[in-house]
């Protein structure tokens, strides 16, 4: 690796612009211009001075501010093309044919070729993955190899600084004193730039005041909580860290809680309150009847005894007796139970009674329990109702079979047998909801139907998200890096007296060069120092515009 | 070592870590919502449900180690999961004597319904319901039928969701079947 050698005698690594030690510019670009470009400061930036192995050919690839850009372009374009139609997440369908038809349906051809293009899942495909992931390589990358430079040149400053690099400054000036002691200047200044917060170092006829260095570390910190950020999302995966399941419970059941091992949770109770207020204005407007007041569900959290497994059910330990509200959820153990949804009046038992058909003459009530019916509802001695079949949603016959759409009792369907006095060896009927068929001929016999007990449904989220701390610290860090590095600058000013007494004084900031104006309007009325000229005012006036935006926010 | 030897060292390994991350976040990504925590290989979580017809008759899967263990979950109102219950009966009968067990695991539904149901089909097995649908929880299984076999050491060789037909069924009761000693 070639070494840059300056004429201060310091060895610079290749690629340096500024020599490491007094600031002379080592290219012939920068001896050429009139103001030296100080972003980095001028060091070697490491990518640019090596490029040899794979290694060092992926590291400059990710290190490239170009590549760094494109990454976010393309990141930002491929986020916001998932927000045109709603992703699959927030589509209530569940199957595959499903999802595809309601694209179509609802959005048309482009909604179809949408799905068909998988941008209905964005987020969880792998090339957005994969962009998210080149973007945080980029983004370390990028941080690691100019941020270490970077600060060990802001690090290892050196006072003193070369003619050519103090004349090449935006900020500059040269001449006597106008009054007073010049062997006192330098004192002068020092004390003035205390009283300005400045850090000041001398060596010799040499005086370097330098105040907010920390800004510059600024965009390096707001990365690293991006890194964070990042982190914590991925953590998602990881099992353990991130729960978001959503259950139906029954009133009066219990059920293992999904994410949750060895929990049951039972609901004892769902609560549909409404206000009973006379209409308001505004509801007869908008068309409403009632509004809701709460929704609750009473649940009893339980616990397996520790060496159980599942399926056993019997040694259940309560752990909590809550009433889940809207925003009032049950947690326990970083798990939260949320009141999401719910579902009125699902059958829960029905009653019939065995009657006559000619004479209305009951012979007896029969209530089926719908979640455990029995073999046979005995009524005396000589008469029984026996349950031949039950089919919870009734869907028609197949192969003259009653056949069940779905395990709830939607739309409930039975065979009874009826053995009655009159008929011993019993008498055999189909019942739905509004059909009733007779497979054996007239029946003497039938169920009437007489009424039903219901029962609620609680729709619960079980979440728990063991990332949101991380989440909230690399939130917190980015932030900070980004107040860092915008409300706070990186001011120096760097003074030589020299042999003749007369002052030679350069100034940089990264930003806001209002500010060290000002401050040096007040150092050149203390220190009595000649008026200093900015260098890039004179080429604003010259060449128009342009100069001024690319010097003014360095690194 | 020399800096720069070091220094590539120093990048390969950061950059190794960086694709690692980013691998592991596609792979757990595409392999979610198959297999949240169950995959082929893992032990095949224990558990224990009473039998349909013998309340004292608990089946405990830690109790089958050394058979392999056909677990097939279902419900009444899934068509292919009673289209494949005859050939399981059928091919239960055979491979029962060579160390294969099968229990038909019903999703929380009516004492009445699965005997109903079992009966009507006349197919011999053991049957148990999951009442609050635990094991199925524990087993990740949200679609029907599903049918994980497991082998004598307890490890999980395969999990099926979608009808299997009587060759299938023979071909994966054979996979877990004890060697003969």
């Amino acid at each position: 690796m070639g070494k840059i050698i300056c004429a201060c005698g310091h060895e610079n690594p290749e690629g340096t612009l500024l020599c490491e030690k007094c600031g002379q510019p080592l290219t012939e670009e920068g001896k050429k211009s009139k103001i030296l470009n100080m972003r980095y400061d001028g060091i070697a930036i490491r990518s640019k001075t090596r490029n040899k192995s794979i290694v060092d050919k992926i590291w400059n690839f990710f290190s490239s501010v170009k590549v760094g850009v494109t990454l976010i372009i393309i990141n930002l374009v491929a986020a916001s093309i998932g927000t045109i139609f709603p992703q699959e997440f927030y589509v209530s369908v569940s199957t595959e044919e499903q999802k595809a038809a309601y694209y179509e349906e609802t959005y048309g051809s482009l909604g179809k070729l949408y799905y068909e293009l998988g941008l209905s899942n964005v987020y969880s495909s792998w090339w957005f993955q994969i962009l998210v992931g080149m973007l945080a390589i980029s983004i370390i990358v990028a941080s690691i190899d100019r941020g270490l430079p970077l600060h060990r040149s802001l690090k290892n400053q050196r006072v003193k600084r070369h003619t050519s690099f103090m004349k090449r400054q935006r900020i500059v000036a040269e001449g006597p004193v106008t009054e007073g002691d010049p062997s006192k200047t330098l004192n002068l200044i020092e004390e003035k730039m205390k009283a300005l917060k400045y850090k000041v170092r001398r060596d010799g006829n040499a005086l370097l005041a330098e105040r907010g260095r920390f800004a510059r570390y600024g965009p390096y910190i707001n990365h690293v909580g991006l890194i964070i950020f990042l982190f914590g999302v991925m953590l998602r995966l990881v099992p353990g860290f991130y729960v978001d399941e959503s259950m139906w419970i029954r009133e009066g059941e219990t059920r293992a809680v999904p994410g949750m091992d060895g929990y049951f949770i039972e609901n004892e109770d769902f609560i549909l309150e409404m206000h009973d207020n006379e209409k308001t204005e505004n509801q007869e407007l908008q068309g409403v009847n009632v509004v809701a007041k709460n929704y609750q569900t009473d649940v009893k959290l339980y616990k397996q005894s520790e060496d159980a497994v599942p399926g056993q059910a019997d040694n259940l330990e309560l752990v909590e007796d809550y009433s889940i509200r809207v925003n009032h959820p049950l947690q326990h153990e970083g798990f939260s139970f949320y009141q999401m949804d719910f579902r009125l009046n699902e059958l829960k038992t029905m009653k019939f009674e065995l009657t006559k058909k000619e004479t209305g003459e009951s012979l007896g009530e029969v209530s089926i329990d719908l979640t455990n019916p029995q073999k046979e509802y005995v009524l005396n001695d000589q008469t029984k109702v026996e349950l031949l079949g039950f089919y919870p949603d009734f869907s028609g016959f197949e192969n003259g079979e009653p056949q069940t759409k779905t395990p709830d009792p939607n739309n409930p369907a039975f065979i009874f047998k009826m053995v009655t006095p009159e008929k011993p060896e019993g008498e055999v009927s189909f019942v739905a909801i509004q059909q009733t068929i007779e497979p054996n001929g007239d029946n003497t016999y039938k169920m009437e139907f007489q009424s039903v007990e219901m029962r609620d449904m609680s729709g619960l989220t079980v979440h728990k998200d063991s990332t949101i701390p991380i989440l909230a610290i690399g939130g917190v860090i980015f932030m900070l890096g980004v107040a860092i590095g915008s409300y706070w600058n990186h001011r120096r000013v760097w003074v030589e007296q020299l042999e003749d007494g007369t002052i030679r004084l350069a100034a940089h900031t990264n930003k806001n060069w209002f500010s060290i104006k000002k401050d040096l309007n007040a150092l050149s009325e203390f220190a009595h120092l000649p008026r200093y000229i900015d260098q890039g005012e004179e080429d604003k006036e010259a060449d128009g515009e342009g100069k001024e935006k690319e010097g003014d926010s360095t690194l | 070592m020399d800096k720069k030897q070091k220094r590539s060292i120093f990048r390969g390994v950061i950059l190794v870590v960086l694709l690692a991350a980013i691998v592991y976040t596609v792979y757990s990504t595409a392999t979610k919502d198959k297999v949240e925590v169950l995959q082929v290989g893992d032990k095949a979580p224990d558990f224990e449900l009473v039998d349909l017809y013998n309340g004292d008759l608990k089946h405990r899967l830690s109790d089958y180690e050394g058979k392999g263990v056909f677990l097939n979950f279902w419900g009444t109102w899934c068509k292919p999961c009673k289209k494949e219950m005859p050939a399981m009966s059928n091919q239960y009968a055979i491979y029962k004597e060579q160390g294969v067990e099968v229990l038909a695991v019903n999703i929380a539904q009516t004492e009445f319904e699965v005997k109903n149901f079992i009966e009507s089909l006349d197919v011999h097995f053991p049957v148990a319901i999951d009442p609050t649908k635990s094991v199925m929880t524990a087993y990740n299984v949200d679609l029907l039928p599903a049918t994980i076999l497991i082998n004598p050491e307890g490890k999980v060789e395969k999990i099926i969701t979608g009808e299997m037909n009587e060759q299938q069924i023979a071909s994966y009761m054979e996979s877990i079947k004890p060697e003969q000693e």
